[in-house]
């Protein structure tokens, strides 16, 4: 496997679990900078064809950030328990923090799961 | 408050991380299936059913009309009861760090064995019918565990031989799981590693299996759909112990009944 510019610590310490949640967190990353970047293009261009065809771009990058963001949250039960926290809520997002922190009684998410998930090994 | 009612139990919230650490512990090595076949969920305690894509004729309510019964898989519940003493759950608030969670221990490995036996064998009362049930006849198991590597081979040629790819798992039960690990060939090779090198793949120790299980895990062919993950919930407690349970709901997937072969003990 090539390296990743990205991996922080020696290959060989980390567990293939993590080198693919990496994968998945470098890819979320570069969809949300392409997005950035469609966006600012959009915004910029005088061409409405173009803006258009941009625009489209765009929003196909936010696809693959959210295909690739629900992969990560089946496999990060962590992220699985903020992710039903504060997506799709309504009302105050800081207020959600402080009523999920309030409620809390030991449980290590809102459905007490053990976070077990898969344990199936990624493959090489 | 959720319907595991943890909050109604009296324990605190350090003895619940404990008791959730412990339960993690113990079931996680003996989640044989979960290594071997793909994972969907969790959808949560309120999913309650995969769709399979069938239907069947039904009667229709009037002239003129046909009408169609969706099919699915149904998720079923599976619970494992156990009671902590609270004097040891008081005691482990005072700082013991000896304190006996055998009931959970054997909880966890009850519900595990469970989650294998219908993910291999499969569970009639449940819909379930297990990997194990595939297309080809068995392979026979020798008695000698040196034996193992070759009837293995054979198991991965069939696969391969009918478009299967690798890599490959193989679950053992506890006893041939055993037996593989401390035999040597008699070049001086394990028999574990002799299997790995044959399979590309893992060997997973696997209660609740009887015989052997070689599985591609090319992925797509099997699916453990999972709607609560496994979770310790509170029952009611008295004077002298809490009753707590371990419970998950889940129903099994599959999609290529080829792509796995039983080792016959």
């Amino acid at each position: 496997m090539a390296q990743s510019a990205g991996l922080h610590e020696p290959e060989d310490r980390l567990t293939p679990q993590v080198i693919d949640r990496h994968r998945a967190l470098v890819s979320v990353q570069e969809e949300l900078e392409a997005v950035d970047w469609y966006d600012q293009r959009v915004s910029a261009t005088t061409d409405a064809e173009l803006a258009a065809v941009l625009a489209h771009n765009r929003d196909e990058e936010k696809e693959h950030m959210a295909m690739v963001l629900e992969w990560l949250r089946r496999h990060d039960p962590a992220l699985d328990q903020h992710l039903r926290t504060y997506l799709f809520s309504s009302g105050s997002i800081v207020g959600e923090e402080a009523a999920a922190e309030s409620g809390g009684t030991g449980a290590p998410d809102p459905d007490a799961s053990l976070g077990i998930g898969s344990l199936k090994e990624a493959r090489s | 408050m959720n319907h595991l009612l943890r909050e109604r139990a009296p324990i605190t919230d350090a003895a619940w991380q404990e008791i959730d650490r412990e339960a993690r512990a113990r079931v996680v090595p003996a989640l044989a299936a979960r290594r071997l076949v793909d994972f969907t969920g969790p959808g949560g305690w309120a999913h309650s059913a995969v769709n399979i894509g069938r239907s069947d004729d039904i009667d229709a309510p009037a002239e003129g009309l046909r009408a169609r019964q969706r099919r699915v898989m149904p998720l079923v519940e599976v619970r494992a009861a156990f009671a902590l003493s609270r004097t040891e759950l008081e005691d482990f608030d005072r700082g013991a760090t000896d304190i006996d969670l055998a009931p959970l221990d054997h909880a966890a490995a009850r519900i595990a064995r469970a989650e294998n036996i219908a993910v291999f064998h499969g569970w009639p009362t449940a819909g379930i019918t297990g990997l194990a049930a595939g297309t080809f006849p068995p392979v026979p198991l020798p008695g000698d565990y040196r034996g193992y590597p070759a009837a293995v081979a054979r198991a991965v040629e069939q696969l391969r031989t009918e478009g299967i790819n690798g890599p490959y798992g193989l679950a053992l039960g506890p006893d041939a799981y055993t037996g593989v690990v401390g035999s040597a060939e008699d070049a001086g090779l394990l028999v574990f590693d002799h299997l790995h090198r044959v399979l590309e793949g893992p060997v997973v120790w696997a209660p609740g299996v009887s015989g052997g299980v070689v599985v591609s895990l090319r992925g797509g062919d099997f699916t453990l759909h999972v709607g609560e993950d496994l979770a310790v919930g509170y029952h009611h407690h008295d004077a002298d112990v809490v009753h707590l349970y371990l419970e998950e709901s889940f129903t099994f997937v599959v999609t290529t009944a080829e792509a796995a072969v039983t080792l016959s003990p």
